[in-house]
């Protein structure tokens, strides 16, 4: 690159360029690493060192015999090089002289649609490489229709290795009309094509020679052009999800975060949701001084007029025009873990700055990325993307990620979903609508409370949530604490197992589905129980930790009561008093605990009885004793 | 309306990478190496919390080989009474005389890697804080913006978890810890330009000076004290400055005259070496150097 006559005015023109994201989508054999290692070059951001080791790299790994193979420019982690393929999203950086871009580069390959969609999350444009030689493949209409779903409103079609059809304007034309047709079919509004070669950088960043009859914009000039989504998110209503309360001292309180959406002013009328109070805007606080407006993109801090009550997880929006709050939606979900999706479970969903429990119903079909097809699927695996119903355990306010024709409302619309136990992120998803039951059923204002329950019952209305293994001794124990607290004039309900299994769940199996909707029942009517006073009993092996911890969320704080009933699986099997394990051994008992199906063991029981060391009596003594502390 | 410039959109998504690890980490750190893109990431750090007080503590892991100029820039960073500065020496290193010329790559293990461990173990730090950008190095272009390490600080790239839109699972187990990268989506001129907009402070050997240096290896090396080993070799004085500082023996100088940031990033331009270049450590075990020390857990 050659240094600027005037490196003060050549700043000042840095100082006002725009930001684009985008995604390149394609193989490293449609020539995607080296149409992006052709943008590097031809806008200068490789330095000398890096083309040396390019050079000698090319030689050793490179598919270009004696040339360059700009391709080994953005390959990455040693064992992909190895094996010749990129298998993660890498972010590369470039700027010309209107623009700095980010680019997602993902691999193209079928099984990595997590990355795809990752990298399209962020992205303002999608570059869809099509090989001249092949023409439009499967692989082309997954891209599109990934980049579709992420709401991603501009595609460019790079029609490749032009320079190997010897620049046939024909067989362009025949990849366009080919493409045209299939965007049509999923919707795809703003489109459009180029032919180029990354090894000859004809129409990346110059104009290609042998191509006059090409008359559109080069790549370069194209991405130059591209109207931003920032830009279009200013002019939505203001939304601002709470990230961070900041309160140095009793005279300052601020709320920090990013806006989402729209732009605001001091003086601007604001709600906050939830809870809907309203409020103005006093100040917008930054380190540069206090602002006069801030629009989309922002992180500022606002403090408002009236003393409202506001905390992460809150969304500050337009007063006028707020979005939804709700706690079921139908939803589009990308699975990205090995292990797949188990309807019922409870898993964290976090949405904007708002973390929630929720459950994934069955889903209503998986979509074949290929074809495009609905297909029946009883759950989802790695790369699947179906369409499900999800509840929350409590409102979240949101905005349906599809904005029709406008760009995606990211912030309040999309979700990803993490697993309770491994902490991992299993799936990400794009909120649809709420579902009508969750709008029009309002909880009844009961005027008889909990408290006024329990204060006629005279007693702490508590849980006592007894797991462990099949046989450990949670029934007989159950049974004598309850006998106990009925003898002290506690009013009681033991719930077991077997009995409830008999009736309200008499239609569940013993499958992890249905364990945990066994589970999620009986955690429901020990709610109800407990609302009206009573204190519960359940026995229960309930094995997942993820649905002892629902349980646990459904009550107030301190009223769950987890008694780990510890006895050795050997012990267990030995006493094996209701034959079931034997029969387990021999095959003739599935998802048998302990056998063939896991038994998580309670991390921090609030009571831990060991049985090898404790009667049953004197387990009952002790819990008892425990109870009576709580109180 | 106004519209952003890149530099806008920047800041903003650092500090809000910031804000959403202090709003969800139980106890998080910022490491702190007295170079440029730590001077960036304090000052983007001091305006997230704007008007508050910085909270989180700053952890500076001492090898007592970086250049004197950084000690004392350090040493006014941690002058201010809102900023609490935690320096951290491994004593091991310490006791067994660790140093760059007699110790090569172990010197980096022990005092950077093996130091770094203690000291995040030692406060029960489970957020740290880094300066990386993802344009540095090419290991880095894949690295997460919060990435993820175990119980003994090793990065498996089989756990990384995806990131999706501005939404980051800050989320782990007892003992298990995340490294936070705000300047991810930086390049060596964003942070330039961003230097020169916000007049950030930064160490003056990034400015060119007569200096006593020698060369060795190629690179030209500055004689900062006199545990540098001469052989009776007198040192020359060239006008050079630092694109990436660390311990002074293994930072290679450039020849330079760009005395102020407007020269740098003229200079930069024209530049034919990448950032990284004059970085010794980089070299030992080839182009894959990097990702192995992630891997041993290497910031």
């Amino acid at each position: 690159m050659n240094a600027p006559a005037d490196i003060s005015a050549w700043l000042a023109e840095q100082e006002s360029k725009e930001l684009l994201r985008f995604i390149t989508c394609g193989s490293v054999d449609d020539g995607k690493s080296t149409l992006i290692g052709r943008l590097l070059y031809d806008t200068r951001q490789l330095f000398d060192d890096q083309l040396a080791a390019l050079e000698t790299d090319s030689k050793r790994h490179g598919t270009q015999g004696e040339k360059m193979d700009f391709a080994l420019l953005v390959d990455g982690l040693s064992a992909e090089r190895e094996q010749g393929i990129t298998i993660d999203v890498a972010y590369r950086f470039f700027a010309s002289d209107k623009r700095k871009y980010i680019v997602a580069d993902t691999p193209g390959h079928e099984q990595y649609t997590r990355n795809m969609v990752t990298g399209a999350s962020t992205a303002d444009l999608a570059v869809v490489l099509v090989d001249a030689r092949k023409g439009v493949l499967t692989q082309t209409r997954r891209h599109s229709y990934l980049a579709q779903l992420m709401g991603i409103r501009h595609v460019v079609l790079a029609v490749t290795k032009i320079d190997l059809v010897d620049y046939d304007r024909e067989a362009f034309a025949a990849i366009v009309a080919d493409y045209r047709a299939f965007a049509d079919e999923i919707g795809v509004a703003d489109w459009s094509a180029i032919p180029v070669s990354g090894l000859t950088g004809e129409n990346v960043a110059a104009r290609g020679g042998a191509m006059g009859w090409h008359d559109g914009p080069t790549l370069l000039e194209l991405l130059d052009s591209v109207p931003l989504d920032a830009a279009t998110d200013a002019a939505k209503p203001f939304r601002m999800p709470v990230q961070w309360v900041n309160r140095p001292n009793q005279d300052f309180r601020g709320f920090s975060g990013q806006i989402a959406a729209g732009a605001i002013e001091p003086g601007a009328e604001v709600r906050v949701l939830p809870s809907g109070r309203v409020s103005r805007v006093e100040r917008i606080v930054t380190a540069d001084g206090d602002l006069d407006q801030a629009v989309a993109g922002q992180s500022v801090t606002l403090t408002l007029a009236d003393q409202v009550d506001c905390s992460r997880g809150d969304v500050i929006v337009a007063a006028g025009d707020p979005p939804q709050a709700a706690d079921q939606f139908e939803a589009t979900i990308v699975w990205m873990a090995d292990e797949e999706l188990v309807p019922g479970r409870g898993y964290w969903l976090k949405l904007g700055t708002q973390v929630v429990s929720a459950t994934v119903q069955h889903p209503k079909y998986e979509i074949n990325v290929n074809t495009l097809e609905h297909l029946a699927a009883p759950a989802l695996g790695l790369n699947a993307i179906g369409v499900a119903e999800i509840a929350t355990d409590r409102e979240i306010v949101f905005e349906p990620y599809a904005a029709d024709g406008s760009s995606p409302n990211r912030a309040l619309g999309g979700f990803i979903l993490i697993d309770k136990l491994t902490n991992a992120t299993v799936a990400c998803g794009m909120l649809h609508f709420a579902l009508r039951r969750s709008l029009n059923i309002h909880r009844q204002h009961l005027d008889v409370s909990r408290e006024t329950h329990a204060a006629l019952k005279g007693q702490k209305p508590a849980v006592l949530w007894f797991t462990g293994l099949s046989g450990a001794g949670k029934s007989t124990i159950a049974n004598l604490v309850e006998k106990r607290l009925a003898a002290l004039g506690r009013h009681t309900f033991l719930l077991d197992g077997d009995n409830v299994r008999h009736g309200l769940n008499r239609d569940l199996g013993f499958t992890e589905t249905d364990r945990i909707e066994n589970i999620r029942r009986v955690g429901e009517v020990a709610r109800l129980m407990a609302d009206s006073g009573l204190i519960v009993l359940t026995a229960f092996i309930s094995p997942f930790r993820a649905e002892r911890d629902m349980v646990r969320a459904m009550l107030p704080q301190g009223e769950f009561i987890e008694v780990f009933v510890d006895t050795p699986l050997a012990e267990a099997e030995k006493r094996d008093a209701k034959g079931l394990y034997a029969k387990a051994r021999a095959g003739a008992l599935k998802n048998f605990t302990g056998i063939d199906s896991p038994y998580e063991a309670p991390e921090a029981p609030e009571i831990h009885i060991d049985t090898t060391r404790l009667s049953a009596e004197q387990a009952a003594e002790l819990i008892v004793e425990e109870l009576a502390k709580r109180r | 309306m106004r519209s952003l410039t890149h530099l806008d959109r920047l800041e903003a998504e650092s500090i809000h990478i910031l804000r959403e690890t202090v709003a969800e980490a139980d106890r998080p750190v910022m490491l702190y190496s007295i170079g440029k893109d730590s001077s960036v990431m304090l000052h983007l750090a001091k305006k997230a919390f704007f008007p508050g007080p910085l909270p989180f503590p700053l952890l500076h892991v001492d090898t007592h080989w970086k250049f004197r100029e950084m000690y004392a820039a350090r040493d006014r960073v941690a002058a201010d009474p809102a900023i609490k500065l935690i320096i951290h020496t491994n004593p091991e290193a310490e006791a067994q005389g660790i140093n760059p010329f007699d110790h090569g790559p172990l010197h980096t293990d022990m005092w950077k890697t093996q130091g770094l461990k203690q000291a995040l173990d030692a406060h029960g730090f489970d957020a740290a804080f880094g300066g990386a950008r993802r344009d540095e190095e090419k290991s880095r272009a894949k690295e997460r913006i919060f990435s993820f390490r175990d119980k003994h600080h090793r990065w498996d790239p089989k756990r990384q978890r995806p990131e999706l839109w501005a939404l980051y699972n800050v989320r782990k187990a007892k003992g298990e810890s995340l490294r936070v990268f705000p300047l991810s989506n930086w390049t060596e001129l964003d942070v330039w330009q961003y230097i020169l907009r916000e007049r950030i402070e930064i160490v003056p050997l990034y400015f060119a000076a007569e200096r006593p240096t020698v060369t060795r290896d190629g690179l030209i090396l500055m004689v900062d004290d006199d545990r540098f080993p001469l052989n009776g070799e007198a040192a020359v004085t060239r006008k050079v400055r630092f694109r990436t500082l660390g311990c002074y023996p293994l930072s290679g100088a450039n020849l330079s005259d760009a005395a102020t940031v407007e020269e740098i990033i003229a200079e930069m331009l024209v530049s034919t070496s990448s950032e990284r270049e004059g970085r010794a450590i980089d070299r030992d075990g080839g182009s894959a150097s990097m990702e192995k020390k992630k891997q041993e857990g290497y910031f």
